[in-house]
């Protein structure tokens, strides 16, 4: 299994909140998580990516056969692992085309790859900006000053589409975008996974669903995934919500 | 990459042996006589003297108790070098000290010309013919006093008497060298004039001056950078700059300072602003062991304007106590202060701005800011900010920002995949970059390298 996620536990502040959840996604799948509020969704994303404030507690988290849980955030990107945040962060000062400069010199270079020179780098992150729905001269702003969420949103993707993961987790990517926005997104979203990259798609809404066109689609209550399936799963949410997937008895604290 | 060994390694001195630590009348009557200057500088000097000799020290700040005044060279001159216009002449091994710090290669490229203080003696100054063709004095502040002693005369320590502090009376006393500009009105100068200061002896005290006259609507800049070799005993700086901007004129003065850390750098900036004038400084601070500088802007022309922009960098066991002061002293005068410090392994950088807005200049507009970066937890940052308001009708504010480099940031970082070392130089590197920016390439380049290379050291020289 390319990317497998067994029975995982994370804590916040001592606080639990994934209480054992399994998931394993094969190269070149989409699969979507799509689950209340507070249902864990964000926890997940942080723990896949290793924000040191999310305590993994039990379980474990292998990418090709090995564990990750004890690597730094950045060891995980270099292996291959990309996450977009439902919020991402400001960084103050530094340009959208230094970030991903930086970034991608990083990543190249662990893969024993040569950064493009400048002119071609500059070429090659306006094409990616562009295709993710942003005007070239936001690779001259500061990343993620003053923009809007859906702005953000489209810097997380353009960002996917520049660092070329193998495993990309997308935490609400289609929140803050319209409807033109929301169909250019699942397409690239789409077509990077034809590419042998797979994707963990996190969502409220359905209807990103419909262009991405999961292979699975899991749903998820209180810490642990209790139903998966195609996309026949969110017909029976559509109509009965969220209260008729069975919800694990463990009591949150 | 610059190697900060290589800024501290001290080229092999070339002064004359009689060189004296300690101050006296008579060392005061020996660096006149040795100028051969006028008689109301001598004069000038001798007050300055007596008058240092009552002040105390200041009453704020670092503590200076390891300065020991009579273990400071405060005159020497580096063998019979003359001053020249002329690359060619400067004495080889100066040469190796311009070349190490890279710059003949800056002068050529972008600078219009270029004063170079060695020791206490102009070794090479250059200025581009169209200038001198245009009026533009660019001079050697001794070889200024003999050439225009009318016009020296006339602003020299007017701005900054000798009786504002220690200080500066101390630098009235034993001044020597620095530079003079001088652009008549209405011209233009659309390059940077610049200097490089550099001390290089044991003890070696430094007292340049540096007068600069900018006549009623006539624009220019000057950029310098100051850079120390490292010695075993403290040495001390003490400089003084003064300019004067007449209406509707524009000056900017940039340095970026990065003295030995041994030295103390007791600096004093000021300029002042006739009607409609604009005065800017942009400054970078690193190095030294203890700074105190707070560049000054007196508004004291209708509609005039100051914008003071700096960084400064605590490392170790440095104290950076620094700043900016602007007097509102006529009508609808407005004034802004950005000050950016960054604190690491022990610095500590204190800034202190002063904002004061006399009776009378109605209209008048301030604003004070400053950031403050720590980079760990055994660092410090404190904001003194002062507003002095004798006026109703006027527009003052003040914030001021603490900050350490958030978990979330290095996080979002690292899930990019970019280690935690070049994250934090990424950061920083963007904290300041509203000043870098306000630098000419050459020496924002420079602030970079010097911001990263004190990322790199561990600070704990001294």
């Amino acid at each position: 299994m390319f990317f497998n996620i067994k029975n995982l536990s994370v804590e916040v502040q001592n606080k639990p909140i994934l209480k054992g959840l399994s998931l394993a996604v094969k190269a070149g799948e989409i699969h979507a998580i799509m689950g209340p509020n507070g249902s864990g969704k964000s926890t997940l994303t942080n723990a896949v990516a290793g924000h040191p404030k999310y305590k993994i507690t039990a379980g474990d988290i292998f990418f090709n056969g090995v564990s990750i849980k004890d690597l730094a955030p950045h060891k995980r990107a270099l292996q291959g692992i990309f996450a977009a945040f439902q919020s991402p962060q400001t960084v103050s000062g530094v340009s959208v085309y230094d970030f991903l400069k930086t970034a991608l010199t990083s990543i190249k270079k662990s893969r024993g790859e040569k950064i493009p020179d400048p002119i071609v780098l500059r070429k090659f992150l306006r094409e990616k900006i562009e295709e993710a729905g942003l005007e070239a001269e936001f690779l001259y702003r500061n990343v993620n000053e003053g923009f809007s969420g859906g702005e953000k949103k489209k810097l997380e993707i353009a960002q996917m589409a520049v660092l070329e993961p193998r495993l990309a987790i997308l935490d609400e990517i289609d929140s803050g975008l319209d409807i033109d926005a929301l169909k250019n997104i699942a397409k690239l979203i789409k077509r990077g996974a034809s590419k042998k990259r797979s994707i963990i798609l996190i969502t409220h809404h359905q209807r990103i669903l419909e262009y991405v066109k999961p292979n699975f689609i899991h749903i998820m209550v209180c810490g642990k995934i209790v139903e998966s399936g195609d996309s026949r799963i969110t017909h029976k949410l559509e109509q009965k919500g969220y209260k008729s997937f069975k919800i694990p008895l463990i009591k949150s604290t | 990459m610059i190697d900060i060994t290589q800024l501290e390694k001290p080229n092999q001195s070339r002064y004359a042996k009689k060189a004296k630590k300690g101050l006296s009348e008579a060392m005061i009557r020996y660096i006149s006589k040795d100028k051969k200057e006028p008689d109301w500088m001598l004069k000038h000097r001798l007050q300055s003297y007596e008058i240092f000799l009552k002040k105390s020290m200041p009453k704020f700040g670092p503590d200076l108790s390891e300065l020991n005044f009579d273990e400071i060279i405060y005159y020497a001159k580096p063998g019979k070098i003359k001053n020249t216009h002329s690359w060619k002449n400067v004495p080889k091994d100066i040469k190796r000290t311009f070349e190490r710090l890279g710059i003949p290669k800056a002068e050529r490229k972008y600078l219009a010309g270029a004063g170079a203080q060695y020791e206490s003696q102009s070794v090479y100054h250059n200025l581009k013919e169209k200038y001198g063709k245009l009026g533009i004095i660019f001079e050697d502040m001794d070889k200024a006093l003999n050439l225009y002693p009318e016009l020296v005369k006339k602003y020299f320590m007017k701005a900054v008497t000798m009786r504002d502090h220690k200080f500066a009376a101390l630098h009235g006393a034993v001044w020597s060298g620095g530079t003079f500009i001088y652009i008549p009105a209405g011209v233009t100068v659309d390059q940077p004039l610049q200097a490089y200061f550099r001390m290089n002896a044991k003890s070696m005290g430094q007292f340049e001056h540096t007068l600069i006259i900018v006549e009623a609507g006539a624009q220019g800049s000057y950029i310098e950078c100051c850079s120390a070799p490292k010695y075993d005993s403290p040495s001390l700086h003490a400089g003084l700059v003064e300019i004067f901007v007449g209406e509707n004129a524009r000056f900017r003065y940039s340095s970026v300072e990065n003295w030995s850390r041994n030295t103390f750098n007791l600096n004093t900036k000021r300029a002042i602003v006739d009607k409609n004038g604009i005065m800017e400084w942009v400054s970078g601070n690193m190095g030294s062991k203890r700074t105190m500088l707070y560049p000054c802007s007196i508004l004291r022309g209708e509609g005039s304007r100051a914008d003071h922009l700096g960084i400064a960098f605590a490392n170790g066991d440095q104290i950076q106590d620094t700043g900016a002061k602007v007097v509102h002293a006529a009508k609808n005068t407005s004034s802004k202060i950005v000050m950016k410090s960054i604190s690491k392994n022990g610095g500590e950088s204190i800034f202190r701005g002063m904002v004061k807005i006399l009776r009378g200049a109605k209209g008048s507009v301030a604003h004070l800011k400053c950031d403050s970066l720590l980079l760990d937890d055994k660092s410090k940052a404190n904001t003194i900010p002062a507003l002095e308001i004798d006026e109703n009708d006027v527009s003052a504010g003040h914030e001021a920002t603490t900050g350490k480099i958030s978990d979330e940031q290095m996080f979002y970082c690292g899930s990019r995949g970019i280690e935690p070392d070049t994250a934090t130089g990424m950061i920083v590197n963007g904290f300041i970059e509203p000043i870098v920016k306000e630098l000419p390439l050459e020496y924002a380049v420079e602030m970079n390298r010097l911001i990263e290379l004190e990322m790199e050291e561990a600070g704990a020289v001294g």
